[in-house]
């Protein structure tokens, strides 16, 4: 210890043990991974079972509310996973908290751009405003 | 803070024999990224021209259907099947389950060969029966 430092014990340990959250993040990530594997079976499963890919037959297949209903779950619930676990692997490398911030941010600004573009374009053909 | 440097460091990948369990871990990260960026963003790029009239989705299904644009999609696919079966994993093990060493080896290479014989069956009937 350096004559300089005049700090307690307790001073230096404060703000240093759990954060005393994160739990429902961990929740969150697994609650959404269970809905995903529904999502994304039937996802796959759809892509299979269309007699074809291109636009008429997927256009017409997302009109119906039971095409539509899923996919826009998918979305947005796959974004949300996707945000969560990135979230993940950013703090265990971006220790600074200034740019851990930044980079969280950036991250939460992409998935709701990403999802919304993706939505919209689900709503543009689930509502019939197609060519 | 001089034995800061002496404290001892806890064993790192460049100590440990690689496992099954270790590749499955480190692709479970990287598959969530690749799904996260290309996974997400092709789906709302697929949307997104679905909905913007035939010259948009033609663009799209060119893009798609290239050779680049296969292995895009056959690599997103495996990296969907690796992610969920691994994640199926991770919620058995997240009840404690599943951690004995045998087992525990099993389990994580039977997603890997899970996954690329989803995806080798997936893409021979799209390219191969379905056409």
């Amino acid at each position: 210890m350096s004559l300089g430092d005049s700090s307690t014990p307790l001073g230096k340990v404060r703000g240093l043990g759990s954060a005393q959250q994160g739990g429902e993040h961990w929740i969150t990530e697994r609650v959404t991974s269970i809905a995903l594997l529904l999502l994304g079976v039937w996802f796959v499963a759809s892509m299979l079972l269309l007699p074809k890919l291109d636009q008429r037959t997927l256009v017409e297949w997302l009109h119906n509310p039971s095409a539509f209903i899923p996919m826009a779950l998918l979305i947005v619930v796959g974004f949300r996973h996707a945000l969560d676990g990135v979230k993940v692997t950013v703090d265990d490398y971006v220790h600074e908290p200034g740019t851990n911030f930044v980079v969280n941010t950036l991250l939460l600004f992409l998935a709701v751009a990403g999802g919304a573009i993706a939505l919209f374009g689900l709503a543009r053909i689930a509502f019939g405003v197609v060519a | 803070m001089a034995n800061a440097q002496s404290r001892p460091l806890s064993p790192h990948l460049t100590i440990w024999r690689w496992g099954p369990h270790m590749v499955v871990s480190i692709l479970h990260r990287a598959t969530g990224i690749v799904l996260s960026f290309a996974g997400l963003g092709i789906l709302a790029w697929w949307l997104f021209a679905l909905s913007n009239g035939t010259d948009a989705y033609t663009d799209f299904a060119k893009a798609a259907g290239s050779p680049v644009g296969l292995i895009v999609l056959i690599g997103i696919t495996w990296s969907f099947f690796q992610h969920l079966l691994s994640g199926i994993r991770h919620l058995v093990m997240d009840t404690g389950a599943g951690f004995e060493l045998g087992i525990n080896k099993t389990f994580a290479i039977l997603t890997i060969v899970g996954s690329v014989l989803l995806t080798a069956l997936m893409w021979f009937y799209l390219l191969g029966v379905r056409k």
